[in-house]
């Protein structure tokens, strides 16, 4: 190791340093976003838990609870997955450290500033988009950065091919983009105030544009894009189809921008409008089923590895609950269901189904892949843990699902519910009420999955503390990137 | 609905954007040889070696 191909010149390495950086992240932003959903989750058992502090009241920290976990969390999971992914891939250091850096930065803030002003009650009540304008611009530009980063890393790349995981990350990158600069529009009337651009159900639909696809793209393909980098990696076997994962990718951009309306079923968004989506969800089921069967299948034939190897399980598990939140949403979106399940305990079922089952677990086996080759060990310090954090987790979700899967299905039929009369049998109160046993439940499995991040964050500690921070230096020796340098040779050398 | 006069556009237009990066892709021998493709991964060796720096 530590050649290069080009005589004096100095051995470029990858820079490991910005996923490092948002490893570390991940695993802290898990636990404190985490944490603020097991007590927003006790605060419907105990309300006494918000203490009088409007500052902790359920309906400030819930989007803190959101905006930690998918954009804390999962955002940089992803920046780190990527950065990481598209160096291997490409066989390249990244395009520019210092906008690397300053994403990290500059997405931290953005992430310290959801801290502050959630809780201080400035939210633009947009769900998924509650930050203010101040915000939105950094997010913005901290995009674009993340953009250049991400697709100057493929536009200089040693390899031919680009990989498949690469077009998954890629299309979140660019659509993300799009959406929160269109979703967030408005017109600043003071520096932590700001009015919509759009107006009533004009305002919903664009919303709900954003914040299906901010699901579908920044919580699906892109994660999608860890999967098809980790799941072989950590198998050591190719891909089950790679052909598939080509269709499966392209099916999936070419539809998932469509199924926003299946969220305002039985508004008075126009009928059509309501069809479209509602079809488009359905269609949907058959490129994310394809993705899934794609995923596990390339277990297929190293099954016995899921009984010794913990984090394979993390990974298969991840996508048997993709395969389940995938169907049960397209189900969710047939209009006859919607009209049971919509504005119940159902609905946040589902969320945590794709959230912790999908979306969590794929990233916890990314993450203990890659942390131990970020600090230049063999393995994690505790693999037993992993093992414990696995069973931790799944029973955590499991409980979860269940309790809400019933919780919902129950208001939903005391809501409907009519006498003779054409009155209605119960008040809300009475299904408020019924419900109490499941928040119970659901907190619980909560607070399983708390214990399982907690766990990773000890184990992710013993591992890192004292390590070295490698760098490893970029290997010429693909028979890809060697192929390029010795067509550029000239034919006497 | 006046807002589908903005997102039917944008939606098209990133559909648009999706179709020209498929036709890229396709004419320009990306997806050739998908068995390579689909190895290549494995055969960059990523395992730290703990000791050999």
């Amino acid at each position: 190791m530590g050649t290069t191909g080009t005589a004096g010149a100095p051995a470029e390495t990858f820079n490991y340093g910005v996923v490092r950086q948002f490893t570390i992240a991940t695993i802290f932003w898990g636990v404190v976003g985490m944490a603020v959903g097991v007590l927003i989750a006790s605060q419907l058992i105990w309300p006494e838990l918000n203490f009088n502090i409007p500052w902790l009241s359920y309906g400030r920290l819930r989007p803190l609870h959101t905006n930690g976990v998918i954009f804390a969390f999962g955002g940089s999971a992803l920046f780190a997955t990527s950065y990481y992914v598209v160096q291997r891939t490409c066989q390249v250091r990244l395009f520019s450290d210092k906008l690397a850096a300053f994403t990290f930065w500059g997405w931290q803030a953005v992430l310290v500033g959801a801290v502050i002003t959630l809780p201080l009650g400035y939210t633009s009540s947009k769900e998924y988009a509650e930050l203010e304008w101040p915000i939105d611009i950094l997010i913005t530009l901290v995009w674009v950065a993340y953009a250049i980063v991400f697709f100057g890393t493929i536009a200089k790349r040693r390899v031919r091919h680009i990989y498949v995981a690469n077009w998954f990350f890629g299309s979140y990158i660019l659509t993300i983009a799009i959406l929160h600069i269109f979703n967030n529009l408005a017109l600043p009337v003071s520096l932590w105030k700001s009015y919509s651009a759009y107006a009533g159900v004009q305002d919903a639909m664009v919303q709900w544009w954003y914040g299906h696809n901010a699901v579908g793209f920044f919580l699906t393909t892109s994660f999608l894009g860890m999967m098809y980098y980790f799941v072989p990696k950590q198998a050591d076997r190719p891909i089950y189809s790679y052909r598939l994962s080509i269709v499966h990718f392209w099916a999936l951009a070419f539809t998932y921008m469509w199924a926003g309306p299946h969220h305002l079923l039985y508004t008075s968004l126009p009928d059509w409008t309501q069809s479209l989506g509602m079809a488009f969800s359905l269609i949907l089921l058959a490129p994310s089923w394809g993705g899934m069967i794609n995923g596990i299948m390339t277990v297929s034939g190293a099954w016995h590895k899921l009984r010794t190897d913990p984090i394979l399980k993390f990974l298969v598990v991840a996508l048997s609950f993709y395969g389940m939140s995938t169907f049960e949403g397209s189900m969710m979106s047939i209009r006859t269901v919607n009209a049971l399940s919509h504005y119940t305990d159902w609905t946040i079922g589902h969320v945590h189904s794709g959230a912790l089952g999908w979306v969590a677990m794929i990233t916890f086996g990314s993450m203990y892949y890659l942390i131990p080759r970020l600090y230049g060990r063999d393995s994690m310090a505790r693999p037993d843990f992993i093992n414990l954090h696995f069973w931790l987790a799944t029973l955590g979700v499991v409980l979860y699902i269940a309790s809400m899967w019933i919780a919902g299905v129950m208001q939903g039929l005391m809501w409907r519910a009519t006498g003779e009369d054409g009155m209605l049998t119960y008040s809300f109160v009475e299904a408020v009420k019924s419900t109490y046993p499941f928040y119970v439940i659901r907190m619980i499995g909560g607070l399983f999955f708390l214990t399982g991040m907690g766990l990773m964050a000890w184990n992710t500690w013993l591992t890192v503390r004292g390590q070295p921070r490698v760098n490893p230096v970029v290997p010429l020796d693909s028979p890809d990137a060697r192929a390029i340098p010795q067509s550029a040779v000239p034919a006497s050398a | 609905m006046d807002a589908l006069f903005l997102l039917l556009p944008i939606s098209l237009l990133f559909v648009l954007g999706i179709g020209a990066a498929f036709w890229w892709a396709i004419f320009a021998g990306q997806f050739d040889d998908t068995r390579d493709a689909a190895t290549a991964i494995l055969d960059d060796d990523d395992q730290a070696h703990p000791g050999a720096h």
